[in-house]
């Protein structure tokens, strides 16, 4: 397990390294220069040096990464070219309502997908298997943002339920803020909960034809008690790792649906500093999530291998 | 022919598909108005006879509008599923080829890192280097379908390299490319192509998130996407704006996910014989 781990430890910080330099350089290549940007027409040469020498910005292709990078490590993510201020910080902010709009979404999902995939999977071939089946046919095909609209039309300006958009803060209190929140998250939700309740129904489907289960049935165990004790247990593998890789998904996406109730994340942040060409805080934030992304991976992996010892000798 | 009621989802995923192809194909040469035209006179009319699914804040023709929409959207998924073949099937046969070797794991550690940018982010890194448009949405969709291809195509070719008739091709004296051309991509083909209908719907919805945050086809090319963005702030007053584009999307996604499934369940013979 251990040098499982180390070797898996070894390659997360390689894709780290990797994925830091292909980001890098891909926003080196932008024509321009932050500092005259940032100072205007009529700036002095010398206040231009000494500003691109506190960006960051002199020195060789080698040492600007380097800078950079040894930044992300400790957290410092530069200065932002238009605010003047710091960018961890400026992220800090909107990570507040992005991670729990994706938690909360993630939340949804699988309170939606356990149940109704272990419903359909036990009725197979019933008409509540071909509905279930149908409604997640058409979540996954629904586009989400399309999907956020007409909810707001429904629940907001219909029958004013909800609020169409914006975000009072967590300030306001815990559930006035979790509910300005559950209109994006019942969409970010959608087609992730539509995919894991195909993901069980059909992984459960594969562990009730198991011999294991033909076992509990023969020693006397009812349809209901093989599949609660031993079926779901063991359909739950595939299942979390697909929730795993759902997380990272639910984050990228919120990008979006963050633009349809005009929430104050990281999406809304990303698509400001676009149009400002505020490009250190797009190099920021895409490091960010693709960091997550590379995380929650890993930790799935290791959470697989550390349930199933089969998986570490198979890679 | 026979094969298209094989499965119950072919059929009618074949239809949906069809529909929508045969309406970008047909705004090529003829749509009911033109939609660079602006009637100020007649803007956000409910649908009518004269308008089937209504006009939009210009006056534009919203059936019209979602003809040639479903060009853009067509366009930019078949291209970027074709980048993703044309790039990740090669590399997933080389690597497969070559199992274990320096190749398969630069070609494989390559893939895991491109895996790690959402198609979203790659689109948002394109934007912000190059601006916003059709082409750089169909470069982040296609790149982000390159993994897919090759992961598919190495899992499939890997299982197929120990059958017999391999190696007897390899006593013939055939090279490992030419045996990966005239007999594992052959035998590949089959789940290319299911899985290419996936991708190409995957698309669709890309594109159109792409283009509803802005980062895709811009004004005046029509695309479903913007047609949702322009209907948001309108949607109280004109709903029908917001109800046709995002039908058009859900339909479209749903007819290439039908014939996925339906193309899986004909095409794969071990599935065949598990239903009957």
């Amino acid at each position: 397990m251990l040098q499982y781990f180390l070797k898996r430890l070894l390659s997360l910080g390689l894709s780290l390294v990797a994925a830091s330099v292909v980001i890098f350089l891909a926003l080196e290549v932008v024509p321009g220069d932050p500092a005259s940007y940032m100072l205007g027409l009529n700036a002095q040469e010398d206040t231009l040096a000494a500003l691109r020498q506190e960006l960051g910005l002199g020195g060789s292709l080698f040492e600007r990464y380097a800078t950079w990078a040894g930044g992300l490590l400790v957290g410092d993510f530069g200065t932002s070219y238009t605010y003047r201020t710091p960018v961890a910080g400026m992220i800090a902010d909107r990570l507040w309502v992005s991670l729990p709009l994706a938690l909360y979404a993630l939340v949804l999902s699988t309170l939606i997908a356990f149940p109704a995939g272990i419903w359909a999977a036990s009725r197979r071939g019933s008409h509540a298997d071909g509905a279930v089946m149908g409604v997640t046919q058409l979540g996954i095909a629904i586009p989400n943002f399309w999907f956020a609209m007409l909810m707001v039309l429904v629940f907001a300006i219909n029958l004013r339920w909800f609020s169409a958009g914006g975000f009072p803060g967590w300030d306001a209190g815990f559930f006035v803020a979790l509910k300005a929140l559950t209109l994006p998250a019942i969409a970010l939700a959608l087609p992730q909960a539509s995919i894991l309740t195909r993901v069980m129904r059909s992984s459960l489907l594969d562990t009730l034809g198991e011999d294991f289960i033909r076992t509990a049935r023969a020693k006397g165990l009812s349809k209901g008690q093989a599949l609660w004790r031993h079926a779901v247990r063991n359909a739950l593998i595939p299942v979390l790792t697909i929730l795993g890789l759902q997380f990272s998904f639910l984050l990228a996406g919120a990008i979006i649906i963050e633009n349809v109730f005009f929430l104050p994340g990281l999406g809304r942040l990303v698509f400001q500093s676009i149009s400002a060409r505020d490009l250190i805080v797009v190099e920021s934030v895409v490091m960010l999530l693709v960091f997550a992304v590379i995380v929650v991976n890993f930790t799935v992996d290791m959470a697989y291998a550390w349930v199933d010892p089969r998986l570490r000798r198979r890679r | 022919m026979s094969l298209l009621f094989h499965s119950r989802t072919l059929l009618p995923g074949a239809v949906l598909t069809l529909l929508f192809t045969a309406a970008a194909l047909i705004s090529l040469v003829w749509v009911p108005y033109d939609t660079t035209v602006v009637d100020i006179a007649n803007r956000m009319k409910p649908p009518s006879w004269l308008h089937p699914f209504g006009t939009d804040q210009f006056g534009r023709d919203i059936l019209s509008m979602i003809m040639v929409g479903a060009r853009t959207s067509i366009a930019v998924a078949l291209v970027a599923v074709g980048i993703g073949m044309a790039v990740g099937v090669p590399l997933g046969l080389a690597a497969a080829a070559r199992k274990g070797g320096l190749m398969d794991e630069i070609i494989m550690r390559a893939n895991d890192l491109v895996f790690a940018f959402p198609s979203l982010l790659i689109a948002v890194m394109i934007t912000a280097v190059f601006g916003a448009s059709a082409l750089n949405a169909i470069i982040a969709i296609g790149i982000f379908n390159i993994p897919v291809f090759a992961r598919l195509t190495r899992g499939a070719a890997l299982s197929l390299w120990n059958r017999e008739y391999i190696l007897a091709a390899r006593v013939a004296g055939k090279g490992s490319a030419r045996i990966s051309l005239e007999h594992i991509l052959p035998n590949v083909a089959n789940l290319l192509i299911v899985q290419g209908t996936i991708q190409f719907s995957l698309g669709i919805l890309a594109e159109a998130g792409l283009s509803y945050v802005g980062l895709g086809a811009q004004p005046p090319t029509a695309s479903w996407g913007r047609m949702l963005a322009d209907s948001q702030t309108m949607i109280s007053l004109a709903p029908h704006l917001a109800l046709f584009p995002g039908l058009a999307i859900l339909l479209t996604v749903l007819g290439l996910n039908l014939l996925g499934d339906g193309l899986r369940d004909s095409l794969d013979p071990k599935l065949r014989r598990a239903r009957t």
